[in-house]
């Protein structure tokens, strides 16, 4: 391959920019090769994210006398949001989901699979692999049918097994479930980012700990962690923002009962689509994109540094 | 006790032996547990379409695949696949044309600002999710009449997938080698001829890799649909197994069984014998 893709010395100096246009597709029509997938972009991801700062300053509604005859409202609002109990219950709601499922449940799973599998081969591990990965990779409105009949109330699998008939699980712990639920499902990522970080390891430092006599515990603190330090903070902050993103939980309880797993995403779909209040909706909508561009932000800088 | 001086011989170790026994058993049994807690759930899925009587707890089943004949009557049920497939399909033909255009002109001209572009673009698409969105982008197809068709739904998940496709199918167009280019336009050939005839086949692998991986965002997707598409006729299988478990008074297990294993099915296949090729960079796109 690198035989192949060296040309002369002497074009590579004079013409630089012509040696790396070799199709000669000139400025021009190289724009309009971009132009298509950057006009889609521009319209349906770029455009919607900009509206949602002005629709957000609106008293925009689905129906109703607002829908006719819209007017500025200015920061009400998000001085509403921040006054509205249920805003602020959900917005807890969202930190409790995502810290127990994504930062730690997920997290804690994936890294102690990878850890436990290092040195397991055959046939029990990938069993073990591909009962994770397939709880991945099915669609999410049958990830959640699977888990209503888990936890049904009168014939449901889980009640079968800890002997305990009529059981209402999502009635009585619906938070515990949807965080439950999302560890069932996303555990996957963390495994497989965790199994081909502990693969690059260097094997001597391991092995000159273990000849220095330190425990499994202590290989782990002292070798393994300070070498996949890039790899925790990379896997901690996809899994905040895909969990801080995620709508399943809705296919399972819809936010329900009585708000009691309204995470952000549900309350917003809420207040926003069935409620009809798009205008409210788009400030809470803002303010979720603000979170998110701070997560990502985040994620960058720790990609820069790291190279 | 026959080896009781044997015992007494390697005592310190015999205790050390004992331990790391204790260790080893403590270690199966943890595993045995996750691997439990991941297949109980997904055991229903295995058993249930198969049996002539399902209900909601896994069980040996009275095997028979008159499930998936009653799903065939179910008017809705075979046209949300149909339907699916026709989103699935029309995102990755316009994601695959407009992305690798994209990705070829990006990696062979330096536009000025390229690398501010495909980064900008890249943590526009992790921000502006599906869920953050919804509100402007349901608003957005009500103002431009897209509101209710499927070419809605296929222009918003291409707007969302486009960025991730165009950084990685960039990335595989770099690898292609220059010097093919420059003799084909030797030879005379105009630059659209040298990406139909010379780019496209020998990146066809990462053209590949793009297009399933799109596939597979777009199958599974239930947020878009959801909101853009208000008639059941037009709904894919995402929205479709929603309704059948939500709408109706008793739900029909014979019916979403064996549904939940034909539309779960294209995904699990793809993911176990045609990601092998892949590796891990297929779960590091963003799976939203």
């Amino acid at each position: 391959m690198s035989t192949l893709t060296e040309s002369p010395p002497v074009t590579r100096t004079r013409h630089r920019r012509r040696a790396d246009d070799v199709a000669g597709l000139g400025a021009r029509r190289a724009i309009a090769f971009v132009g298509p997938a950057l006009l889609v972009i521009a319209l349906f991801l770029l455009f919607p994210a900009i509206w949602t700062v002005y629709l957000g300053l609106t008293n925009y509604r689905l129906t109703g006398l607002a829908a006719a005859n819209t007017s500025f409202v200015g920061l009400e609002n998000y001085a509403s949001a921040f006054t509205d109990p249920s805003f602020w219950n959900s917005l807890r709601l969202t930190v409790v989901f995502v810290g127990a499922s994504g930062v730690l449940g997920q997290t804690l799973l994936g890294f102690t699979l990878a850890w436990s599998l290092r040195r397991v081969t055959g046939w029990a591990r990938s069993t073990l692999e591909a009962l994770v990965l397939a709880a991945w990779v099915i669609p999410g409105s049958v990830h959640a049918f699977l888990w209503i009949a888990l936890l049904d109330r009168r014939g449901g699998t889980l009640n079968t097994i800890l002997n305990t008939p009529g059981k209402a699980w999502l009635i009585d712990n619906p938070m515990t479930v949807i965080v439950l639920f999302n560890i069932w499902v996303g555990t996957a990522f963390s495994m497989q980012l965790f199994s081909s970080a502990l693969s690059a390891v260097p094997p001597s430092q391991l092995e000159s700990a273990r000849m220095a006599g330190a425990a499994g515990w202590q290989q782990l603190r002292d070798v393994v962690i300070p070498n996949i330090r890039g790899h925790i903070l990379t896997n901690t902050l996809m899994i905040t923002l895909w969990t801080f993103n995620t709508f399943t939980p809705y296919l399972l309880t819809a936010g329900g009962p009585n708000g009691k797993t309204e995470i952000l995403s549900v309350y917003i779909y809420q207040t926003a689509i069935p409620g009809g209040q798009l205008g409210f909706g788009a400030a809470l909508s803002m303010i979720m994109l603000i979170i998110n561009l701070f997560i990502a932000l985040m994620y960058m800088r720790v990609g820069r540094s790291k190279k | 006790m026959t080896t009781n001086i044997d015992m007494k011989l390697k005592q310190p170790t015999a205790s050390s032996h004992l331990l790391k026994m204790l260790g080893r058993m403590a270690f199966v049994l943890m595993l045995v547990v996750i691997g439990l807690f991941f297949a109980i759930p997904l055991m229903w899925l295995v058993v249930a379409p198969f049996d002539a009587n399902p209900t909601m707890a896994v069980k040996w089943p009275e095997w028979t695949l008159s499930n998936f004949e009653r799903l065939l009557q179910n008017p809705y049920a075979l046209g949300s696949i149909l339907n699916s497939l026709l989103l699935a399909a029309g995102t990755m033909a316009l994601t695959v044309m407009f992305g690798t255009l994209a990705s070829y002109a990006l990696s062979r001209v330096r536009i000025p600002g390229r690398d501010a572009l495909l980064y900008g673009m890249l943590l526009l698409s992790s921000i502006v999710t599906g869920t953050a969105a919804m509100v402007p982008t349901f608003q957005l197809m009500n103002a431009i009449g897209l509101i209710n068709t499927q070419t809605g739904v296929i222009l918003v998940m291409a707007g969302g997938v486009l960025p991730t496709v165009i950084f990685i199918l960039k990335d595989f167009m770099d690898s292609v080698p220059k010097s093919y280019e420059e003799s084909a336009r030797l030879y005379g050939a105009k630059p659209y001829q040298i990406l139909r005839d010379v780019v496209v086949p020998v990146a066809r692998p990462g053209i590949a890799f793009i297009a399933i991986w799109t596939v597979v965002q777009v199958w599974g997707n239930f947020l878009v649909p959801y909101i853009l598409l208000r008639d059941p006729s037009s709904q894919p299988a995402a929205v479709m197994m929603f309704t059948f478990y939500t709408e109706s008074g008793q739900a029909d297990l014979r019916l979403i069984s064996a549904f939940s294993l034909i539309f779960a099915l294209p995904v699990l296949l793809i993911y176990f014998f045609v990601n092998r090729k892949f590796g891990f960079r297929f779960y590091g796109g963003i799976k939203s």
